[in-house]
């Protein structure tokens, strides 16, 4: 059993959001980096969970610069095996499926797990395209996989409920809440990843779709009105005739 | 040259955010000079079919095969793809809910055509294709430009809001060319929680934090929600505890919901929260810490006892629907 775990790095959760150059690139100052929640506490645990109960090689992918090592090593120190960096820099969601579909195309793996979506960007673009570069079924915003020789059972979320599905391996799984708990890495991780493989591999040629013109930040709110707990008439009021929600 | 658009259903009911995105569609195709064609699959009334017109569809295409019930990804990308070919289509709309999600990364691959997901704002065409997007869990908005000559846009549901008028759609059956060897994920099982209000539709939204105490208090929440005709939610510590189900966590790494109204009682309003609730046009907090965070980012706010409010809000909100 082989398994892919794509991996991005984020800006961690509580990370103050600003722009610079004329508000065409994030501010990284003072920002710690993180696995992009999704990739580590859902697709990359539940890798690590089927690798200790059926027994599987479990690879790491990113797309980026060499700043991506530290997540990386983290990843490695939770338990990933091997992981490939594919040297490039882009935010174009299909020039990154194309990286990560050419290395899964050569490595041959069974499944393939992304997060959801990134914290950053939210494109939830990577899983889907990936699939179809490669001819693959794809099952997105998965809670829960369980594996019963080759047939995966995959549940997925639908507006309003879950959808219980089958599929057969290989397969590519986008991964939310509920797949599996987050871990913490320990000192024998921690140590045994400073010694394991992680490749740095040249990009494959590919096309760019989209690109960021200019971020903006939301408008400030004008300030909270106050309305006294004796008073729900004048908040209901309000709602009603100022706001117009109601 | 038609401008293609996804309207996804369930139970043979066309979406709400998918009429949005029909007419999202119908307005961008006014803007390019083309008409809207909605793209149905899978078996829906024909009431519900030639009603899209309402929205600004002036045709649609129908797929009525059994087979399109349920979203197999494979299956609807090779539909689409061969809808948006039929129409010519440069440009096709998606929904960024949970079947756009599963399906828009597909064509766009296939097609080769840049994706938007999570648009809120019409294309500006005054300099490119530029589409402005949610980024950063919407604490920021992105300007992204689609350079390619097909385009996918994604919008974020309950942005735009729905303005039916009294057109006409003619219906056109379309029997694509499926396989049943094509259906590689099979689903086996569907459980949804009946009678609710889907909480990524919803234009009301009460939410409940960890000031609620326990699972066993929600009724006067759920009470509440049922008077303003609102989903419920929850925060992330609510449903690590278990309180309420995983698929009501709104925040960061929950859902995005961007409702008309989010009612937070009882939740602090970390940033993780807030990044999930912060599209919602009006929120307000109720909470009995007036130093909660969640005040700065809200509109409306109590400072008391949500045991004691919430149950007179309710009662005040019944009022109002009688009157």
């Amino acid at each position: 059993m082989k398994i892919l775990v794509c991996i991005s790095k984020t800006p961690d959760t509580t990370a103050k959001i600003a722009f610079t150059d004329n508000n065409t690139k994030f501010n990284e100052a003072g920002v710690q980096f993180i696995i992009n929640p999704y990739d580590e506490w859902y697709a990359l645990v539940r890798a690590l969970e089927l690798k200790e109960t059926i027994g599987a090689d479990v690879h790491l992918v990113t797309v980026g610069g060499a700043d991506c090592d530290p997540i990386i090593r983290k990843a490695l120190a939770l338990g990933g095996d091997e992981a490939f960096r594919i040297n490039a820099d882009s935010a174009d969601s299909f020039y990154i499926a194309s990286q990560i579909a050419a290395h899964a195309r050569e490595k041959q793996y069974d499944i393939i797990f992304t997060g959801k979506e990134t914290i950053d960007y939210n494109g939830s673009g990577i899983g889907g395209m990936v699939a179809e570069l490669l001819d693959l079924p794809y099952v997105s915003i998965a809670a829960k996989f369980d594996l019963n020789g080759t047939v995966a059972t995959v549940n997925r979320e639908i507006e309003g409920g879950e959808e219980t599905c089958e599929v057969s391996l290989p397969v590519v799984v986008s991964c939310q809440k509920g797949m599996a708990e987050a871990r913490i890495p320990n000192m024998r991780g921690i140590m045994a990843a400073r010694t394991k493989p992680l490749t740095v591999v040249d990009p494959v040629a590919a096309d760019t779709l989209t690109s960021v013109v200019s971020f903006e930040l939301p408008p400030a709110k004008a300030g909270v009105k106050l309305i006294s707990p004796d008073n729900v008439d004048e908040l209901v009021k309000l709602l009603h005739e100022e706001a117009k929600v109601i | 040259m038609s401008i293609l658009i996804f309207a996804d259903q369930a139970q043979g009911k066309i979406k709400k955010a998918a009429l949005e995105a029909v007419q999202y569609g119908a307005k961008v195709a006014a803007q390019l000079g083309t008409t809207a064609t909605a793209l149905v699959l899978g078996p829906v009334d024909a009431a519900e079919l030639s009603a899209l017109g309402n929205y600004g569809a002036q045709k649609v295409l129908h797929a009525a095969d059994a087979r399109l019930h349920e979203v197999e990804s494979i299956v609807y990308t090779k539909v689409i793809s061969e809808a948006a070919e039929k129409e010519g289509s440069q440009v096709i709309i998606f929904p960024h809910n949970f079947d756009g999600k599963a399906v828009a990364p597909r064509v766009a691959a296939r097609l080769k055509a840049g994706l938007v997901a999570g648009a809120i704002s019409y294309p500006d065409t005054s300099n490119g294709f530029v589409v402005k997007k949610n980024v950063f869990s919407g604490k920021a908005f992105a300007h992204v430009n689609i350079t390619s000559d097909k385009k996918i846009i994604a919008i974020i549901p309950n942005t735009f809001a729905l303005t039916p008028g009294t057109g006409t759609a003619t219906v056109e059956p379309f029997s694509p060319a499926i396989q049943d060897s094509d259906f590689k994920v099979k689903v086996v099982k569907t459980e949804t929680v009946s009678g609710d209000v889907p909480l990524t539709e919803a234009e009301i939204v009460v939410s409940g934090g960890r000031g609620m105490k326990g699972p066993e208090n929600w009724g006067i929440l759920e009470d509440l929600a049922k008077a303003l005709g609102a989903a419920t939610a929850s925060s992330r510590p609510v449903a690590d505890a278990g309180w309420r189900p995983h698929h009501e966590h709104v925040g960061q790494t929950g859902l995005t919901v961007r409702p008309n109204l989010y009612v937070a009682i009882g939740i602090s309003g970390a940033i993780q929260h807030l990044a999930g609730v912060n599209g919602s046009k009006v929120i307000v907090v109720i909470n009995k810490d007036p130093e909660a965070p969640f005040f700065k980012a809200a509109d409306y706010g109590i400072v008391g006892d949500a045991f004691e409010v919430v149950p007179k809000l309710t009662a005040a909100v019944q009022k109002l629907k009688q009157s």
